[in-house]
């Protein structure tokens, strides 16, 4: 269910056409008009729907051989040489080491650390160091076995605190961290542990790549970010803008699995392509996907807060260690934001965040909705949540007094000066969710006998929790303006409608959303707008499919490029763009405007000092979830989650939905029951009959509110959405085990037995007279 | 995915006389088989028999005093079962908990009897019901207790010609039979712990008799705590009896910890639910 709010107060004008309709709630689909605040059909939804879709797999290349990779069985060893059984005929396949990379081999990204193959060192289990291709699977399965890796063993570094080798760090301080915890009567400290976590898209990373006439490639792969993977082509391949061309095939979900991931894929695809001369696939099976390509970072957050006798939050000071696996990838950015986010939506005085990625030898983790945001801000909660059981105030009530209000500055030193929806999304989702008498009720419960050590044959516990989050839109700091983004519309000389921009859709929405603004900008009907396809011989740059950021940013584009498309015609025909376009075009030919990125006005960030608006506005969003917990097993079952969620403005009300039931959901597994384990640096689990996640049984009733507090910097509003449910709902779901239970869970996910561990323990250290283990809780 | 030779008699006499002449591994429903055949979880088999055709493997009946269930069984079978249902309710709910829809339209009793995996959800209710596996060859057909058929981690009293034809429940008056399975998830979970507890008890107020407790995954193949059965023999479900029989088990069973789970909640969740079954029993 959605109910739809706008912001009470303080909130900055809507910058919309005279002709925009008044957000309403109409979920009713439609290809009418169906203008933002509409939900039209999606655009590829029938071709889904009914099976027709084309996704790479499904893709025909006549006379196409299979790839494969060999990798690496050890976590860390000496390379000393891939060896080809001579006894094998070698002449029926192709083989591909490093020696083979025309260019550099590096998978091109933020540091030239990672190859596309490796040598010298290998430095992760699953590490790519050779690449075979054959014409059909069954000799591609005998020529890879008959390929050996010599190599000598040497001592993995596995333990993130143990790593001498950072791949960033940043330092922020605001106010005297020192003088706050001086005032301070009351001093939480905690050390949080969050683990990997799979974005487990449906459709596998996958890739085929198509030599071509002109010496260079065409690949086509499911993937997020297709000038990444051109980037990476023309770099390592040495080729020229039009020799390297990235096209999308229809992508089943991507979650930042498929970021940075496809250009290595791309990589490996095109060389084996350049050595048979011939298209290659590469279709990575769910075994392969799981063991070798990027996860979520894990990470340990160590907190430590400060309250007043007054209950003002005075200090805090924050460390944070991610382990980025055995390469760089995107961590720096990663760690970047969660940074920024660690201290949560709470005005504070003094801060103190020290933060580093480390190197580990194991598989690089990258870029999973929530950016490193959902690691920290789960620290953040915990702390709060603990805070507030000190000192015996509702959880709510604490956030009430300390959560971002318009005017209040961020440890950056950012003036939260509009789109503040911390209390509104807050109070919304507490009001739904019915919280303090849920929690009176739960806490009634929790003092009846048999509760929890008294018998009674239902040992059910009850508890609900509450979570407060925030997530910066858009690219972190100069991000944007680094990336320069491009969108741009043709007016066809054949009277058709194009936008031209490089987002993808991965399930999310683009196709449909960005015709949606396009369609109100011009005043035409939906079904009059053009998508093309995301093929980078057609398509701009228009940065990454990441970070939320393609309906504020990229949106935003469409919608500029649109209004003067639109101010371009009316001035040449006189008369409204809706009436005169098709005579237009036929008369003057194609009309092509390209939109380029230009800075939001007032906003500045300084990348060495980290001192600024780290991000032009934030969404934000408050998660209440109630759950069951079984104590005699520590099974839990989340019932409900009220999530409410601030995206600026709504675009397409039931895609909205679906983002904060999608990323609710994922954010439900990582607290309960998603987990890697890890052997010598290896993922135990490594297929889906070990890593789990949750099951429609599992899904709880979800209830979504879309709160829109627009951001005026976007013409419509829009602030994203993807990440934001992700960063809120582990924390809500802890504090309502804790609720349930008694016991604070510090390590997600909040496994049963790790409940189970640690309800054991408060029994046996209340026998003992003692406080429970790991937390530090008092007056000083 | 490998695809070894495969042969699919129409009849059973055909079946044991292909099994007789070389060693054929058996697919009923495929469910764990077609995994083995990706060839990543061991050498995957040389040749497969087809045993789906094999109509003498199918049926669910009542003979005397027995429930007698063909190896072919699906769950989904044992789900629509009338007699099931009112004879041993416990094989339904079991049989609710495997994989999901698919697996349970496909996969077959005698495929987890045969699989023989610690993990097999059906196993400790055949352990609790005192189950006899009937298993046949050219030699003709022998009859496997239960509690002697899994031999070893994932090995069975079956000769390599030998293959399940039914197994034989005995109904016994005034049993009652209890199952409890903890995955990792509600649907789609393979057992971190599973039990089946029985007894014979002619009304509440009575003593327990021929008390029987099967355990899955906490041991290297499905075992019967016969340690537990003793203390719990001759009792009334008090709680005394539950905190005896809770530390007894947690005594008796050596878990181990593995990428499902950790030995500690092994062997403590059987410890606790043995004892809410208990509880649930005594009505306290
Ligand atoms: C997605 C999924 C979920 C699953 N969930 C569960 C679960 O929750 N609980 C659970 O216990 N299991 C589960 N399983 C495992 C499997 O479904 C069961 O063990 C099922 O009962 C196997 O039956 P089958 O007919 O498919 O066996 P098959 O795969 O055909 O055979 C299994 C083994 O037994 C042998 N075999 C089969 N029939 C005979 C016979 N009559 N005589 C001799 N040997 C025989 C085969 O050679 C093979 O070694 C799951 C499997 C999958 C793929």
């Amino acid at each position: 269910m959605t109910i739809r709010g706008t912001l009470g107060r303080a909130a900055a004008p809507v910058i919309l056409p005279p002709d925009a309709p008044t957000p309403g709630l109409d979920r009713t689909p439609g290809l009418d008009r169906a203008p933002p605040g509409r939900s039209p059909l999606r655009r590829e939804g029938p071709a889904k729907l009914t099976g027709t879709a084309l996704y790479t797999d499904d893709l025909v290349f006549p006379g196409a051989w299979y790839g494969h990779t060999i990798r690496s069985t050890e976590a860390r060893a000496r390379l000393l040489g891939v060896e080809l059984d001579p006894a094998f005929d070698w002449s029926r396949v192709v083989v591909v080491t490093a020696a083979d990379i025309p260019g550099p081999n590096i998978v091109n990204l933020i540091q030239d650390d990672q190859p596309i193959l490796a040598f010298g060192e290998i430095r992760h289990h699953a590490e790519p160091v050779a690449l075979v291709a054959a014409p059909d699977r069954a000799l591609l399965r005998e020529a890879a076995a008959h390929v050996t890796l010599r190599t000598e063993p040497l001592v993995p570094v596995l333990d993130p605190l143990a790593s001498g080798q950072v791949f960033a760090h940043y330092e922020l301080s605001t106010g005297d961290v020192a003088a706050g915890f001086a005032e301070a009567s009351l001093v939480i400290e905690g050390e949080y542990r969050v683990g990997h976590q799979e974005q487990l898209y449906i459709e596998n990373n996958a890739m085929i790549a198509v030599p071509r006439d002109d010496g260079g490639v065409t690949v086509h792969g499911s993937l997020q970010c297709p000038y990444y993977v051109h980037k990476a082509l023309r770099r390592s391949l040495l080729l020229t803008d039009a020799q390297a061309q990235v096209i999308q095939a229809e992508t089943g979900g991507g979650f930042g699995g498929k970021e940075e991931y496809p250009s290595i894929l791309a990589l490996h695809a095109a060389l084996l392509a350049r050595a048979c001369e011939r298209p290659v696939r590469m279709i990575y099976d769910r075994h392969e996907d799981l063991a070798a390509t990027t996860k979520r970072h894990p990470a340990i957050v160590t907190y430590r807060s400060g309250v007043s006798a007054d209950g003002r939050l005075v200090a805090q000071d924050i460390e944070i260690v991610m382990d980025a696996g055995a390469y760089c990838t995107l961590s720096p950015v990663v760690l970047s934001r969660g940074t920024l986010h660690s201290g949560g939506p709470y005005a504070c005085p003094n801060v103190r965040i020290r933060s580093r990625a480390v190197a580990t030898n194991t598989p690089p983790n990258g870029a999973f909705r929530g950016f490193g945001a959902p690691q920290t801000e789960f620290a953040a909660e915990m702390q709060v949540n603990r805070i507030a059981e000190a000192l015996a105030v509702s959880p709510l009530e604490l956030r009430r007094r300390w959560l971002y209000r318009p005017g209040d500055t961020t440890p950056t030193g950012q003036v939260l000066r509009e789109s503040v929806a911390a209390e509104e999304v807050l109070d919304r989702a507490a009001e739904a969710a019915e919280f303090e008498r849920v929690r009176a009720r739960t806490a009634a419960a929790r003092t009846e006998p048999g509760h929890v050590t008294g018998h009674s044959t239902h040992r059910i516990g009850h508890g609900i929790g509450l979570a407060l989050a925030w997530h910066g839109a858009g690219f972190t700091g100069s991000g944007e303006v680094h990336l320069a983004s491009v969108a741009s519309v043709e007016l066809t000389a054949d009277g058709r409608i194009v936008i031209l921009t490089g987002s993808t859709e991965m399930g999310q929405g683009t196709k449909t959303i960005f015709p949606q603004l396009a369609a109100e900008a011009l005043g035409v009907p939906i079904e009059a707008v053009d998508f093309a396809p995301q093929d980078t011989a057609l398509v701009p740059d228009s940065g990454p499919t990441v970070a939320s950021r393609t309906a504020m940013v990229v949106g935003g584009l469409v919608i500029g490029a649109c209004r003067r498309l639109r101010a371009v015609v009316e001035e040449r025909s006189g008369g409204p763009f809706a009436g005169t376009y098709p005579a237009d075009a036929r008369a003057h030919g194609p009309t092509r405007i390209d939109e380029h990125f230009e800075p939001y006005p007032g906003v500045e960030f300084d990348d060495t000092t980290y001192r600024g608006d780290a991000y032009p506005a934030f969404g934000w969003a408050s998660a209440i979830a109630e759950v069951d917990v079984d104590l005699d097993t520590g099974e839990v079952a989340v019932r409900s989650v009220v999530a409410a969620d601030d995206v600026g403005r709504v675009i397409h009300p039931v895609l909205a939905e679906g983002q904060v039931e999608g990323g609710t959901l994922q954010a439900v597994g990582y607290a309960t029951i998603e987990e890697v384990k890890l052997h010598d640096g290896r993922y135990l689990n490594d297929r889906l009959a070990t890593y789990l996640i949750p099951t429609a049984l599992d899904a709880p009733r979800i209830e979504t509110i879309l709160v829109e507090a627009p951001f005026s910097g976007a013409p419509h509003g829009a602030k994203g959405i993807g990440e934001l449910p992700m960063d809120v709902a582990a924390p809500a779901v802890v504090a309502a085990i804790h609720d349930a239970t008694g016991v604070w869970i510090h390590d997600l996910p909040a496994s049963p037995e790790r409940i189970l561990a640690a309800m054991s323990a408060k029994t046996a250290g209340k026998t003992a007279g003692d406080a429970s283990a790991g937390d530090k809780a008092g007056p000083r | 995915m490998i695809e070894p030779p495969l042969v699919s008699p129409t009849g059973l006499d055909e079946a044991y006389r292909l099994l007789a002449e070389a060693v054929h591994r058996p697919v009923a429903g495929g469910t764990d088989v077609l995994v083995q055949l990706a060839g990543e979880l061991g050498p995957p088999p040389e040749r497969l028999i087809d045993l789906w055709g094999l109509d003498e493997l199918r049926g669910i009946s009542l003979d005397g005093d027995a429930l007698t269930l063909g190896a072919l069984t699906t769950y989904t079978e044992i789900r629509r079962s009338a007699v099931c249902r009112d004879l041993v309710p416990a094989l339904v709910e079991a049989s609710a908990t495997i994989g999901a829809a698919q697996i349970q339209n496909r996969g077959t009793l005698g495929g987890n009897v045969a699989n023989a995996s610690p993990a097999g959800d059906m196993l400790p209710v055949l352990l609790a019901t005192d189950a006899v596996i009937v298993v046949g060859s050219v030699r003709g057909e022998r009859e496997v207790p239960a509690p002697s058929f899994w031999t070893g981690y994932r090995q069975t009293a079956l000769q390599p010609d030998e293959i399940v034809v039914r197994i034989r429940i005995p109904l016994i008056a005034d049993r009652q039979v209890r199952f409890r399975k903890i995955g990792t998830r509600r649907a789609q979970a393979i057992s971190k712990v599973v039990l089946a507890l029985s007894w014979v008890a002619e009304s509440p107020g009575v003593q327990w008799r021929m008390v029987r407790l099967g355990l899955g995954s906490v041991a290297e193949r499905p075992i019967r705590a016969t340690a537990t059965e003793a203390v719990l023999d001759g009792r009334l479900p008090t709680s005394d009896t539950a905190d005896t029989a809770s530390v007894r088990v947690a005594a008796e069973i050596e878990p181990i910890n593995d990428v499902r789970s950790t030995a500690d909640y092994r062997r403590a969740v059987t410890a606790r639910v043995l004892h809410r079954l208990i509880r649930e029993a005594g009505g306290w």
